[in-house]
């Protein structure tokens, strides 16, 4: 499995819980490695152990863990390249949530060696979707989970949401409550590094 | 017609659609949103936008007669955006035209702050962008990786390259830097250097000791030393250095004794004074043919054993080497 995943648990407990204590998970988890290469492929069965590592050493169940990670790769505050990347699916949260279905292709268009969940998106109407994921690692339903949730924020929605295991992965229902509650993030897409490159 | 007109609006949000007589008479939302604040409705197409290939086109005339064809054009007002565009004239002489950016699509976005509601939602544009960012994303991340694996390959070729106790080279820096030397043609010179009574220290006070002493010894070859000189460990108390350029008998008598002097200074660890001291083989690459390492690591050898079985603690050059103790 390519680095990015590892790398961005990584930066999370680090962020979060500070060096000493992504030392103390490399050491449970008898990493090999304390800094991950988003761009190197590593054994998949290294993942599973840096989350249960993660998970133990600071003492909350696996679905909250990975809820919290599908939230801090949209709300990381040092990296605005995941979030940035997902808005371009749409600039509604409903267009976004519809975008689902192609995000899979659209990553493998920028890093072809990046395994990718596979996601399914339902519109039952324009206020209720559910999206339907499964991937590499159990779980990965919260994951999303946190992202979605995350990504409501960014756009100024208000949602509710849900998890359920389904078919071997997980489902998440999204209710869109309202869809311009706040302010959110803004967007342009002429913000981003190759934009401020063109400019010199 | 009408219907046509419709269409345009809904499709082309990049559209201009222009009387017989040239005037803007209608532009989708996306060419209003880039010329504000000025108003284009009812001003020359021509006065608003000037037409840079085909260098022909001076009036609405002209335009006709270049139905289908690619058109390069360019506004007037700043930042004077460039554009592709193609026209199509209607039977009753009204012209319509169908812009687009191009590549400069990527500096126009953020020139007029466009987003994806400025693009028909058939167009391509924002997959482009986006796979324009998540490259150069990628790519970056790439880059930085390619910087950090040169740094640790560098590191590593160093570790590989290194005696961990004293600092000093090891056997396989040695062999390298030899074989560049050989081959180079120019010359050259090495001196082999046993400490002498060093074993007595490993036993007498034990190997921390033995190996402070070693260090000690290695920083007094490093302080005598040029830069341009290597010097390795080969061996638990062997050293080799190989000295850049051409050295005579007496320079490298010299450094060979004021080196020695310098390992025989006492040496104090924990309370305790220890003395060791080192004898010295010298021999010069013009000296040895065929000039090998193993032939040259030979002359050396002979020289330094001279060196011992003259009493230790001396310097003896390959050619100082009385004729009769040299081995057939």
């Amino acid at each position: 499995m390519l680095g990015l995943i590892n790398r961005s648990i990584q930066c999370f407990v680090r962020d979060y819980h500070g060096p000493e204590t992504w030392d103390r998970v490399v050491d449970r988890a008898r990493s090999p490695v304390t800094d991950f290469e988003a761009m190197l492929q590593y054994d998949d069965a290294l993942t599973e152990e840096l989350i249960g590592a993660t998970a133990a050493i600071l003492d909350i169940p696996r679905e909250t863990l990975l809820e919290d990670l599908g939230a801090h790769l949209v709300a990381d505050p040092h990296r605005q390249t995941v979030r940035r990347l997902l808005r371009f699916g749409g600039e509604t949260y409903q267009n976004f949530l519809l975008s689902l279905d192609d995000l899979p292709e659209r990553a493998r268009l920028a890093v072809p060696e990046l395994d990718m969940p596979e996601l399914r998106v339902h519109e039952f109407t324009d206020t209720n979707f559910a999206v339907e994921c499964r991937f590499a690692i159990p779980g990965f339903g919260w994951v999303l989970m946190g992202l979605l949730r995350a990504m409501a924020d960014d756009y100024g929605a208000l949602v509710t949401l849900d998890h359920a295991e389904f078919r071997g992965g997980g489902r998440v229902r999204i209710n869109l409550v309202e869809a311009d509650f706040a302010e959110g993030r803004g967007f342009a897409l002429g913000d981003g590094p190759a934009f401020r490159e063109s400019r010199r | 017609m009408i219907q046509s007109i419709q269409v345009l609006d809904a499709f082309c949000p990049f559209h201009v659609l222009l009387s017989p007589t040239g005037h803007i008479v209608q532009a989708g939302r996306t060419i209003h949103k880039i010329t504000q604040p000025v108003t284009i409705l009812g001003k020359r197409f021509l006065e608003v936008f000037e037409i840079t290939r085909p260098k022909s086109v001076l009036s609405v005339h002209d335009l006709c007669a270049l139905d289908g064809r690619l058109l390069s054009l360019r506004l007037r007002q700043r930042p004077k955006s460039s554009f592709k565009g193609i026209a199509f004239t209607f039977e009753d002489g009204m012209v319509a035209l169908n812009l687009s950016f191009g590549i400069s699509v990527i500096e126009a976005v953020g020139d007029y702050s466009l987003s994806a509601g400025d693009f028909s939602p058939t167009d391509l544009t924002i997959e482009m962008l986006y796979l324009v960012e998540a490259k150069s994303l990628a790519m970056t991340e790439s880059q930085h990786l390619n910087l950090r694996l040169r740094h640790a390959m560098i590191a590593a070729e160093e570790q590989a390259y290194t005696d961990t106790l004293t600092g000093l080279k090891n056997r396989r820096a040695l062999d390298h830097v030899l074989q560049r030397n050989i081959a180079s043609g120019k010359p050259f010179a090495v001196m082999h250097m046993d400490l002498d009574y060093f074993k007595r220290i490993n036993d007498t006070h034990g190997h921390a000791a033995g190996d402070f002493v070693l260090q000690a010894a290695a920083d007094a070859m490093l302080s005598e030393t040029r830069e341009t000189d290597l010097i390795a460990r080969v061996g638990g108390d062997e050293f080799v250095i190989l000295l850049a350029g051409r050295t005579s008998n007496d320079v490298a008598d010299r450094l060979g004794t004021r080196l020695i002097r310098r390992i025989e200074a006492p040496i104090c660890y924990k309370g305790t004074s220890m003395k060791i001291s080192a004898s010295i083989g010298f021999a010069m690459s013009s000296e040895v043919t065929p000039l090998t390492a193993e032939t040259l690591a030979d002359a050396a050898d002979k020289a330094l054993y001279a060196a011992k079985r003259a009493g230790r603690g001396r310097v003896c050059a390959l050619s100082g080497v009385p004729p009769e103790t040299l081995d057939p």
